[in-house]
C-alpha cells in the first residue's frame, strides 16, 4: 500500500524530536493568537516569514501549518466565553456557543468543539494523503494553458464565495496582480514600473504588503475603533465533560460538518470560513426538532460548524500541496514561505521533496492531537490572556514586525515600503475593499504572465488555444459559470441574507 | 448627479486611477504582439480591464441607493500618523542607534496611539519586548540587527 508507505513516511518525519516541537511551537502560538481578537493568522505568519531563514524547509512550514490550524481551536474558545470570535471562521460558533455559555454549559461547548474538530482534523489528514497523489498525477498533464486557466479559476473562485461587493473583489485581485507586475520582467529582463528605484527591480516583497495591510492595517483599524466592554465566563467553566445526551446529539452534526469541510476545504476560495457558515446553515436545514433551538444554545450549532472549519482548514492545503495554487491568504504566505526556503511549489514537491510532503501532513495529525490533549486544560489560562489590555499587546505586534521587516535584507528600504502600505492597509480598510484577494492576485500575478506568455507563443498567438483545450476550456468555463450563478438575483438575495446573519 | 455610496465612489475612483495609470506607464515597455508578448502587454491589459471594473463600481455608486449614503466615516488620523510615524523612525533609527535605543523608543511611541497612554506601561512594555526581541531575534535566531548605537561600537 502506496499511502502506508507514504503515511510510515511522514509520520517518522514528524515524530522527530526537533519536528515535534515545532509543531507543537506553532499550534500553541496558533492558539494564543487565535485567542486574541485583532491578531489573525495571516499576520502572525507574515510577521514570522523573516525568521523561518534561519529553520529548515520542513520544521518551518510544520510550524507555519500548526499557527493555521491552532488559530482554529483558540477562535472557537474566545467565540464560546466571551462572544468574542477570535477568527473570523469562528464568527458562527459564537451564536450557539456563547449562549451555552451563559446557561452554563460552556465546558460542554467547549468540549464539543474540541473533540469535533480532532475528529474533523483526522479525517481531513486522511483526505489530503488519500487525494494529494491523484491530483498530483493530474497536474502533470498541465501545460501553460491550464495552468493560466487554473489561476483565473482559483481567483475567481477565491472572491464569488466571500462577502461583499464581487466586483469590488475582482478589482482588488486585478490590483494584486499589478502589484505583481512592479518587478523585472522575467522574459525580456526590462525592469518594470520601478521608477528607477533599484530596490523595486527584484518585486515588492509580499512579506512587505501582508505585513504592511494585515499586521499594521488592522491596529490602525482596531486603534480607531472605541474600546468594547467585555463580560466573560471563566468561573462557570467546570464540568468539562459533556452528558451522554450532549453526545448523542453532537455526533451526527459532526460527521455532516467534517464531511462538508472535507469538501469545501478543497474548492478555490474555500478553507475553513466557507465551511463553518456552510455546515451552520446545514445543520439548521437539517436538525428538525432541536432539543434547544438554535440561536438559544444547541449542541449542533456549535459541533457542526467547528468540525467543518477544522476539517476545511485542512483539505484547504490539498490544492497548494498538489498544483502549488493557495485557495486562500494563508496558504498565500504558504507558497511564498516555500519559496523562500527554495522549493518551487507545485506538483513536482511531492517528489522531490517527499520528506517534506508527507512529514507536513503526518504534523497536522500530531498538531491535533496536542492542541486537543493540551486545549481542553489550558483554557483557564487562555482566558486569562484576554486580560491582558490591548494597549501592551498592539505595540508588541508593532515591534515584532518592524523587526521582522527590517531582517527580510537587512535594510530599511523594506521599513519604508512597509510604512506605506500602513497606510495603503488602512484607505482599503475605511473603502471596506476586502485586501485577501489582493494577497491572492499578487502571489499569482507574475505565475500567471508568464504562463499565459508562454501558452500564446507555444499557439503562435492564438487565444482560442484557451478554449481549444479541453482541460483549460473546461477550467474557464467553470470559472465563468461560477462568476454568472453568483450575479443571478435569487443566489444574490440569498448569499448575502447568509452574510447578514453572520453578523 | 450625487454619490449615493462614499465607499465604493472612491474606491471605484481608486481602481480607475490605479489601472489607467498602469496601463499608461506601461506603454512605455515594449508590447510585442500576441505571438510574441512583451514586456507590457500582460500589465496594459490588467490595466485597462481594473479600469473598466472601477469605472463598473463608480456607476453603482452614482446611481444605485445604499443605506445611509454609506459614508467612510471619521478617519482615525491619530493612531494612523503616530503608527506610520513610528515605523518610519524605527527605519531610520535601527540601523544609526542600533536595537538598544530604537525599541524602546518605537514602542513608547506608537503606544502615544492608543486611547490610554501611561509612562509606566510604556517603560514596562519597552523593557519586556526589548530584552524578549533581543533574546528571540538576535540570541535565538542569530539575526544580523545592529544592537548598540552606531557610535559605540565605531569607538570600540
Amino acid at each position: 500500500m502506496d499511502l502506508l508507505n507514504n503515511l510510515a513516511l511522514g509520520f517518522s518525519v514528524a515524530f522527530t524530536l526537533q519536528n515535534l516541537l515545532y509543531a507543537f511551537g506553532g499550534a500553541m502560538l496558533g492558539t494564543l493568537i487565535g485567542v486574541l481578537p485583532g491578531l489573525g493568522p495571516v499576520a502572525t505568519i507574515a510577521m514570522l516569514l523573516p525568521s523561518i531563514y534561519a529553520l529548515d524547509a520542513t520544521p518551518a512550514l510544520i510550524m507555519l501549518a500548526g499557527i493555521y490550524y491552532g488559530a482554529q481551536y483558540g477562535g472557537s474558545t474566545t467565540a464560546i466565553l466571551i462572544n468574542v470570535p477570535g477568527e473570523s471562521s469562528s464568527v458562527v460558533t459564537a451564536i450557539d456557543g456563547y449562549q451555552m455559555a451563559r446557561q452554563g454549559r460552556a465546558g460542554a461547548a467547549l468540549a464539543a468543539a474540541g473533540l469535533g474538530s480532532f475528529f474533523a482534523g483526522c479525517v481531513g489528514t486522511i483526505v489530503i494523503a488519500a487525494f494529494a497523489p491523484p491530483l498530483t498525477e493530474l497536474a502533470f498533464k498541465f501545460g501553460p494553458a491550464e495552468y493560466f486557466s487554473l489561476m483565473v479559476l482559483g481567483l475567481i473562485g477565491a472572491v464569488v464565495l466571500a462577502s461583499g461587493s464581487l466586483v469590488k473583489a475582482i478589482s482588488m485581485i486585478l490590483l494584486g496582480l499589478l502589484m505583481g507586475q512592479i518587478n523585472t520582467d522575467v522574459i525580456s529582463g526590462t525592469p518594470r514600473f520601478s521608477f528607477d528605484i533599484p530596490e523595486l527591480t527584484d518585486g515588492i516583497g509580499f512579506v512587505v504588503i501582508a505585513m504592511g495591510i494585515f499586521g499594521f492595517g488592522e491596529i490602525i483599524a482596531n486603534l480607531g475603533q472605541p474600546a468594547e466592554s467585555r463580560e466573560v465566563f471563566t468561573k462557570d467553566v467546570k464540568g468539562l465533560w459533556p452528558t451522554k445526551q450532549d453526545f448523542k446529539e453532537a455526533w451526527p452534526s459532526v460527521l455532516r460538518g467534517t464531511a462538508l469541510g472535507s469538501i469545501l476545504g478543497v474548492l478555490p476560495g474555500g478553507g475553513a470560513l466557507l465551511s463553518s457558515f456552510a455546515a451552520y446553515t446545514l445543520e439548521k436545514k437539517l436538525v428538525k426538532n432541536p432539543r434547544v433551538p438554535f440561536g438559544k444554545g444547541a449542541i449542533q450549532g456549535v459541533a457542526g460548524p467547528e468540525a467543518a472549519n477544522n476539517a476545511g482548514a485542512q483539505t484547504s492545503f490539498i490544492p497548494m500541496l498538489t498544483l502549488g495554487i493557495p485557495p486562500n491568504a494563508v496558504m498565500a504566505l504558504m507558497v511564498g514561505a516555500m519559496t523562500i526556503k527554495g522549493i518551487q511549489p507545485g506538483p513536482q514537491v511531492m517528489t522531490s521533496n517527499p520528506e517534506l510532503f508527507w512529514g507536513l501532513i503526518a504534523s497536522m495529525w500530531v498538531g491535533n492531537a496536542m492542541l486537543v490533549i493540551l486545549n481542553l486544560p489550558l483554557i483557564g489560562i487562555w482566558i486569562k490572556l484576554l486580560t491582558v489590555p490591548y494597549r501592551f499587546l498592539f505595540p508588541a505586534i508593532v515591534t515584532f514586525c518592524c523587526i521582522g521587516t527590517y531582517t527580510l535584507n537587512n535594510n530599511n528600504f523594506d521599513v519604508f515600503m512597509t510604512a506605506i502600505f500602513a497606510l495603503v492597509g488602512y484607505v482599503f480598510y475605511k473603502l471596506s475593499c476586502e485586501p485577501a484577494p489582493l494577497l491572492l492576485g499578487f502571489i499569482l500575478g507574475p505565475m500567471m504572465e508568464e504562463n499565459l506568455r508562454r501558452a500564446l507563443l507555444l499557439s503562435r498567438g492564438d487565444w482560442s488555444t484557451f478554449m481549444t483545450r479541453p482541460l483549460s476550456a473546461g477550467l474557464l468555463i467553470a470559472a465563468f459559470l461560477m462568476v454568472v450563478v453568483v450575479m443571478l438575483p435569487s443566489i444574490k438575495n440569498k448569499r448575502e441574507e447568509a452574510f447578514q446573519d453572520a453578523d | 448627479m450625487k454619490i449615493k455610496s462614499q465607499r465604493d465612489f472612491f474606491s471605484g475612483l481608486m481602481f480607475v486611477l490605479i489601472g489607467v495609470a498602469f496601463a499608461w506607464a506601461s506603454t512605455s515597455y515594449s508590447f510585442g504582439s500576441s505571438a510574441r508578448p512583451g514586456a507590457a502587454y500582460f500589465p496594459f491589459w490588467l490595466g485597462v480591464l481594473l479600469a473598466i471594473l472601477g469605472s463598473m463600481v463608480l456607476f453603482k455608486a452614482l446611481t444605485i441607493e445604499s443605506e445611509g449614503g454609506d459614508p467612510i466615516g471619521k478617519i482615525a488620523w491619530r493612531p494612523l500618523l503616530i503608527i506610520i510615524g513610528a515605523i518610519v523612525m524605527f527605519g531610520l533609527a535601527l540601523p544609526r542607534l542600533g536595537m538598544v535605543i530604537t525599541l524602546p523608543l518605537l514602542i513608547t511611541v506608537s503606544s502615544l496611539a492608543g486611547d490610554e497612554f501611561h509612562w509606566k506601561d510604556a517603560l514596562l512594555n519597552s523593557v519586556i519586548l526589548t530584552v524578549g526581541s533581543w533574546f528571540i531575534f538576535i540570541w535565538g535566531l542569530n539575526l544580523i540587527i545592529p544592537l548598540w548605537p552606531a557610535f559605540i561600537t565605531a569607538g570600540a
